[in-house]
């Protein structure tokens, strides 16, 4: 099983882009299951949501602690909330960044991804909406979901324009992996 | 074939509801609820059925308006949560004892104070004595089966009486998984339109409904209804067995077992925490601790005969429950499975709180649970006379 862990704010998409995940898994025949967790439902609020995906049904009904991915919408959230907490050995980050250098991230986290979502998502649908670019963002940095299947998903949604937003948070993102030169 | 969906527990329950093709539906929207009727609503403007969608000025109203239409010969269906719940009381009880068979879903959710919007069956339980039939459920498949199921129970002619399916806010309201959907076809088979029998609001045979009625006559209403919860045990167990046969998936019935055939410790739960807790129990399992889960999943009518024949013989229960009964320091489950047992238990039964206000049960905190029933059966605990707290945290 993988598990999944997406930090944000009320607004920005964080709930819907959990949900595009479970969609995008489910038509590739997989199990998976997501749920958030908010305060008052508000803009601005911290948000997280958790997703688990897995070649056999899911049982667990609670939040995710040790996660395989973190995705970070609002690098903001940060100062409220230690997202890096309970990271697997070899996780995955993938943050909504110009650039990572002042960032503290340890050492189990082996792959980190990052994307200006928030300035890519102003210019391709004019509006700080960084949602579906980090979905593609996320594609790219895990492997573990078909890119033309969340995008898909996120057309239907959101229209085209957010299809090409999840297509190019694919192609644009920057992605280290520690220990490799 | 069945469809597959991908769908919040809220959708999958407008989903079921909407199989079942309700004349009239009237709703006040609460958290974690409100989703649920705007999903039906939606439906309903898209031309899916032809149903009566009424939005009152409150929950009171809403059920006072299903009570109307049911009597007309109506099916009905609503949906609520915690304080939506709790001003619906004074109608709440006379749906039941009217016999009318309405079916409402409980998104449960914490009773406030403190305000709270999280989940928690405190609301459904606290009123578990006012007549319904409850059932409570694990994972959206289960919300979109058993609100078919719903209206069979109901209106069937040994129990008329209104049924909620109850499902945890957000865990399950706002989980969103893969979901199938029964063909519509197959479940006009299983459930053919209601047609009452016992009573019916016509203009072409004037009838008093609920007139003022002395004691005696109360009182011989109340049996009738007690006899009608007992039999509503049997048609629970029918029902799952003929929705099983047509669309192959089961859920036992008025209560689900878990690794439970050789098991000598026995976890009891309720709602979504049963599925962490059969990863709770899987771990154990693999450190060669034979546990095993009792799932309760009717509470009215209680299953106190399958309580006891699950329980018979083991070294140690504990009960798992995500409310609590003021007054005797235990959760609500713990006092009914303790009543069914009664002079039957002769083993350590322990009660655990935890979850509350749409805290997290962890795995750690089930096992944590499954340790304390071991040791109190290898007589290395006592049952406490409190309930013993599962707090994030606090695991070792």
């Amino acid at each position: 099983m993988k598990e999944i862990r997406l930090h944000g704010r009320g607004g920005q998409g964080i709930v819907k882009s959990a949900e595009v995940i479970v969609y995008a898994a489910v038509q590739e025949g997989k199990f998976v299951a997501c749920f958030p967790y908010f305060g008052f439902e508000k803009k601005g609020g911290p948000v997280s949501a958790f997703v688990r995906i897995d070649n056999k049904k899911i049982r667990e009904k609670n939040q995710v602690y040790f996660p395989h991915c973190i995705i970070v919408l609002d690098p903001t959230i940060m100062g409220a909330t230690d997202v890096f907490q309970g990271a697997r050995e070899d996780c995955v980050l993938v943050i909504n960044a110009r650039s990572v250098d002042s960032l503290d991230i340890p050492d189990q986290i082996t792959t980190i991804t990052y994307i200006d979502a928030t300035a890519l998502s102003e210019e391709l649908l004019g509006r700080k909406v960084p949602n579906t670019v980090m979905l593609g963002a996320y594609a790219k940095a895990t492997g573990w979901t078909d890119v033309e299947k969340l995008a898909g998903r996120a057309g239907e949604i959101w229209g085209e324009k957010n299809r090409d937003a999840v297509l190019r948070g694919y192609s644009d993102v920057t992605v280290i992996r520690r220990g490799e030169v | 074939m069945e469809k597959l969906v991908v769908v919040d527990g809220n959708h999958a329950a407008a989903l079921g509801a909407l199989l079942c093709r309700p004349d009239v539906v009237a709703a006040y929207p609460i958290t974690p609820q409100t989703p649920l009727v705007e999903h039906f609503t939606q439906y309903i403007a898209d031309g899916a059925l032809d149903c009566a969608i009424l939005e009152p000025e409150s929950e009171h109203s809403a059920m006072s308006i299903l009570e109307g239409a049911s009597l007309a010969g109506g099916r009905t269906f609503t949906a609520t949560s915690s304080q939506g719940l709790a001003l619906m009381y004074e109608p709440y009880f006379r749906a039941s004892t009217m016999r009318l068979p309405i079916v409402m879903d409980i998104v449960n959710r914490e009773m406030i104070s403190p305000q709270t919007i999280w989940g928690g069956p405190q609301d459904s339980l606290s009123v578990r004595d006012a007549g319904w039939i409850q059932i409570y459920v694990e994972d959206n498949q289960e919300i979109l089966d058993m609100n078919v199921q719903a209206f069979k129970i109901a209106e069937h002619k040994d129990v008329l009486l209104p049924v909620n399916i109850c499902f945890d806010g957000f865990y399950l309201s706002h989980m969103t998984e893969g979901v199938l959907v029964c063909e519509q076809e197959k479940v006009d088979a299983f459930l053919p339109k209601y047609l009452p029998e016992h009573v019916k609001l016509d203009p072409e045979r004037p009838m008093a409904v609920d007139p003022l009625t002395p004691g005696a006559y109360l009182q011989y209403y109340r049996e009738l209804h007690m006899q009608a919860m007992d039999n509503a045990k049997k048609v629970i167990q029918q029902v799952n067995d003929e929705f099983a046969q047509l669309f192959g998936r089961s859920y036992g019935g008025l209560v689900d077992t878990y690794r439970l055939e050789d098991a000598d410790y026995v976890l009891i739960t309720m709602g979504s925490l049963t599925g962490t807790a059969r990863v709770a129990v899987d771990y154990a399992r693999q450190k060669g601790v034979k546990v095993g889960i009792l799932k309760l999943r009717s509470i009215r009518p209680f299953p106190k005969e399958l309580v006891q024949q699950y329980l018979k013989g083991r070294k140690a229960a504990g009960v798992v429950d995500r409310n609590v009964s003021f007054g005797w320091h235990c959760g609500i489950t713990y006092l009914e499975v303790l009543s069914a047992m009664g002079g039957a238990l002769n083993m350590p039964l322990l009660p655990f709180i935890g979850g509350l206000g749409g805290e997290d049960l962890t795995i750690e905190l089930l096992a944590k649970a499954i340790d304390y029933i071991v040791a109190a059966g290898k007589g290395r605990y006592n049952t406490p006379q409190q309930a013993i707290w599962l707090v994030k945290g606090e695991e070792e």
